[in-house]
């Protein structure tokens, strides 16, 4: 263990090093990665805190010296936004971190959220030339971390985007989430009148229901919203667009000029198997719910929404959704928490360093197996899955190579829960209350590059046109619907 | 925006109705539609009820609802001038009105609140209406006033004979289908074991028989599935899909199940808010 004196005294002679110009791309490769201070595995168990703690000055500085400082910088190519990574992580060694945070803002508008949430190793950190060069991604420089330190720091809680003067023009925002929180201050950046309208009684999509609380403070998000308020965008809540209004009705009645449609992807998918409507069974939507957004986790204590009292659960998947649902599960008591995962743990799609934490706090993982049908007592409630196992054959169109049942294996794990985790659909509210709008086969809204849709003035972007994704991809569709609004609004007054 | 109680009266023992303050939901809903409500922002749980009526001038809705647990006790020591910090909707699938004939509208309990609008849209469009009303006791029974208004033929019921006649539901509801006009369709709207059981009766003679459903939900847009029921052997969501159902290819026995998912937990809330309530009548 590194002691923090230790650490200090490595980063004063580094920065000796440095201000002489004497520090060889050598000697930043010798210097450790620095592991991010996190809550006890043990303790945080039984508590809903962040798990990680977020790196000291002292760990952020050392982490921004190992930057080769690339001249190419392949980590901007890997950041859906194209942050200047190299730079704002040169302002950090160099202990300017205002100046760090000024950089990341002018591609980023939730560094907080994205520090944490994004799946770094896939993204920037995948082409670090450092990461490259160890032949291992988690020694790369730890961009993510670094971000969230200058987020953190909250050193611009009171600054407030300019906005241009009002051109009286009504765009709607229909969604809280990522993509609509960046599109929503980007348009109103501009100066037009932006309402944000969501069905839920409180802002943030998925980062509020979804993400829990110990990887995600709700604090943070509340933070960006607070800003777009301080901006000037009008926020409506519990407004379910297809039903309150219509999209046609807040054009032609209600006179707003634009609309961004950015409802996320929020139908959860079952699995189709017998006794999949038992009681016990959730789908991952409704178990993080009930636990992030509603608070079941304080049952008893001040909050209504219970939730279900487990003593053995199986959480169905092996994204993030699914490490989420299981580590919330550890959180709310349950004994044994299985994560049945149908591929091997090389093909799971949650963040590397989620499903380390997974690990850590106890939750089992169940390679290779699916469950085949949900079994109930005489009250319907879940008893045991009755799972087979699988082999992996040829890689699919997705590339990962495809599980294949083993006929014959079947075998039951007991439990009391089940949480089905295997991915959410478009939600088809909007497509059943809006004629006219083009979608695909499965759900999605049809767009353009700038993300317009078969509808004049209507644009969308995020999990409702590409899938379920992530945040960072919603926020940069957001962005680019946003730019294509103000063009499409600009040019509609030229005309008039 | 919060949404101030307007007035509000007690029904019965424990049944309560509210005008409470919701333009845009007073502007849009349709028969058969519901609102999600929570009390507060930051613990209360949401809840649905059926709306039971409206008025767009004034921007009000009427909401009906029974003491059960804690936060319809809680609503029910909401006061005029009182607040709800969220009402979402309208939603659900509205209500498919059309002039079908004779219709029977099977009421039981807190069900004759999202009944009403229904059968007073069905009269609207034509038809007939024989209206079936049963409660417990006298003292139990809702709207009866509200539903002679618009039925052809009214019949009331209470379990222990207080009131009506001695009888379920189900015994009128049967005699109605044996008339030498058969009805064309039948609504019933009450507890699950009250709407198992019309059903029954109705299958035994063809009559097509549109039930609402009162599943757990917790978002109510589609989002979660914690409102899921088999139906013709597949999964269906209530909020989105419904509530409203064709009876005959509803799980019943299943719905029950799910509705009694959290028995102990809502049972643990409600002793521990009478029993917070009891305190603060101490104090004083």
């Amino acid at each position: 263990m590194v002691t923090d004196k230790e650490r200090q005294e490595l980063l004063q002679q580094l920065l000796k090093k440095q201000k002489t110009g004497k520090l060889k791309p050598a000697e930043r490769y010798e210097i450790p990665p620095q592991d991010m201070p996190e809550q006890d595995p043990i303790e945080r168990r039984a508590n809903v805190n962040e798990v990680a703690t977020g790196y000291t000055e002292t760990h952020a500085r050392l982490e921004a010296m190992r930057c080769l400082q690339c001249k190419k910088a392949p980590c901007i190519k890997g950041c859906p936004v194209q942050i200047r990574i190299q730079d704002f992580i040169a302002a950090i060694s160099d202990g300017d971190f205002k100046k760090a945070l000024v950089i990341i803002k002018e591609n980023s508008l939730l560094p907080a959220v994205c520090g944490r949430v994004c799946p770094q190793e896939v993204q920037c950190q995948q082409t670090c030339t450092v990461g490259l060069k160890f032949k291992d991604p988690t020694k790369a420089v730890s961009i993510g971390r670094l971000e969230r330190f200058v987020a953190d720091l909250d050193q611009d809680n009171e600054s407030v985007p300019a906005v241009a003067d009002e051109t009286g023009v009504k765009v709607a925002v229909i969604g809280s989430g990522p993509g609509g929180i960046v599109a929503a201050a980007d348009t109103r950046r501009a100066g037009h009148d932006v309402t944000i309208f969501e069905a839920f009684h409180k802002t943030g999509g998925v980062l509020v229901y979804g993400i829990p609380e110990f990887r995600l403070p709700k604090a943070i998000v509340q933070r960006e919203i607070d800003t777009l308020t301080k901006m000037g965008v009008k926020i409506v809540c519990n407004f379910v667009v297809g039903r309150t209004r219509t999209i046609e009705q807040l054009m032609k009645e209600d006179g707003f000029d634009a609309v961004y449609i950015g409802v996320g992807a929020g139908l959860p998918r079952f699995m189709g198997i017998e006794g999949e409507s038992l009681v016990g069974v959730y789908s991952a939507n409704e178990y993080l719910t009930r636990a992030n957004l509603m608070k079941a986790y304080d049952f008893g204590s001040g909050a209504d929404t219970p939730i279900a009292r487990s003593r053995k659960v199986a959480v169905i998947g092996g994204g993030n959704v699914a490490m989420d649902s299981a580590r919330t599960a550890v959180r709310l008591g349950a004994e044994k928490v299985y994560l049945v995962y149908r591929r091997t743990e090389k093909e799971m799609p949650a963040r590397i360093e989620e499903v380390h934490h997974a690990k850590e706090e106890g939750i089992e993982f169940h390679i290779l197996q699916s469950p085949k049908r949900v079994i109930g007592d005489e009250n319907s409630h879940v008893t045991a899955i009755e799972c087979l196992k699988y082999r992996l054959g040829e890689p699919d169109e997705s590339g990962r190579r495809r599980p294949l049942p083993i006929e014959g294996s079947e075998f039951q794990i007991e439990v009391d829960t089940v949480i089905i985790a295997i991915g959410n659909s478009a939600n088809p509210l909007i497509r059943q209350t809006t004629p006219g709008l083009e979608f695909n086969k499965w759900g999605n809204i049809v767009v353009d590059e700038n993300c317009k849709t078969s509808l004049e003035g209507v644009y969308a972007g995020g999990d409702i046109v590409l899938g379920a994704a992530t945040v960072i991809l919603a926020m940069g569709q957001g962005r680019i619907a946003a730019a294509a609004i103000n063009d499409y609004l600009a040019k509609k007054k030229q005309k008039s | 925006m919060s949404h101030r109680i307007v007035s509000k009266r007690q029904l019965s023992e424990d049944v309560f109705t509210a005008e409470v303050e919701a333009p845009l939901v007073a502007k849009e809903r349709k028969p058969g539609q519901f609102v999600i409500i929570s009390i507060n922002n930051e613990y209360s749980e949401r809840i649905p009820l059926t709306i039971a009526g409206a008025d767009p001038e004034k921007g009000t809705i009427c909401l009906i609802w029974q003491r059960v647990g804690k936060t319809t006790a809680e609503m029910a020591d909401l006061q005029q001038g009182g607040e709800i910090a969220n009402v979402t909707g309208p939603l659900g699938k509205p209500t498919h009105i059309e002039n079908f004939g004779t219709v029977v509208c099977v009421g039981g309990g807190i069900g004759n609140a999202p009944l009403l609008p229904i059968a007073k849209a069905l009269k609207e469009a034509g038809n007939t209406i024989i209206s079936i009303l049963g409660a417990r006791n006298k003292e139990l029974l809702i709207l009866e006033d509200e539903f002679a208004k618009i039925s052809d033929e009214l019949i009331i019921t209470t379990d222990d004979g207080s009131y009506g006649r001695k009888a379920l539901v189900t015994e009128p509801l049967k005699e109605v289908c044996q008339r030498d006009r058969k009805p064309d369709l039948v609504v019933a709207i009450g507890p699950a074991i009250m709407m198992k059981f019309c059903c029954e009766v109705t299958r035994q003679f063809g009559i097509p028989t549109q039930v609402s459903l009162n599943t757990i939900m917790v978002d109510a847009t589609g989002m979660c599935g914690g409102c899921r029921i088999e139906y013709d052997g597949q999964p269906k969501f209530v909020c989105v899909d419904g509530p409203e159902f064709d009876g005959h290819k509803v799980d019943f026995d299943l719905m029950m199940k799910r509705l009694n998912a959290y028995k102990d937990q809502e049972q643990q809330a409600y002793e521990q808010y009478k029993k917070h309530k009891c305190k603060i009548g101490l104090d004083e």
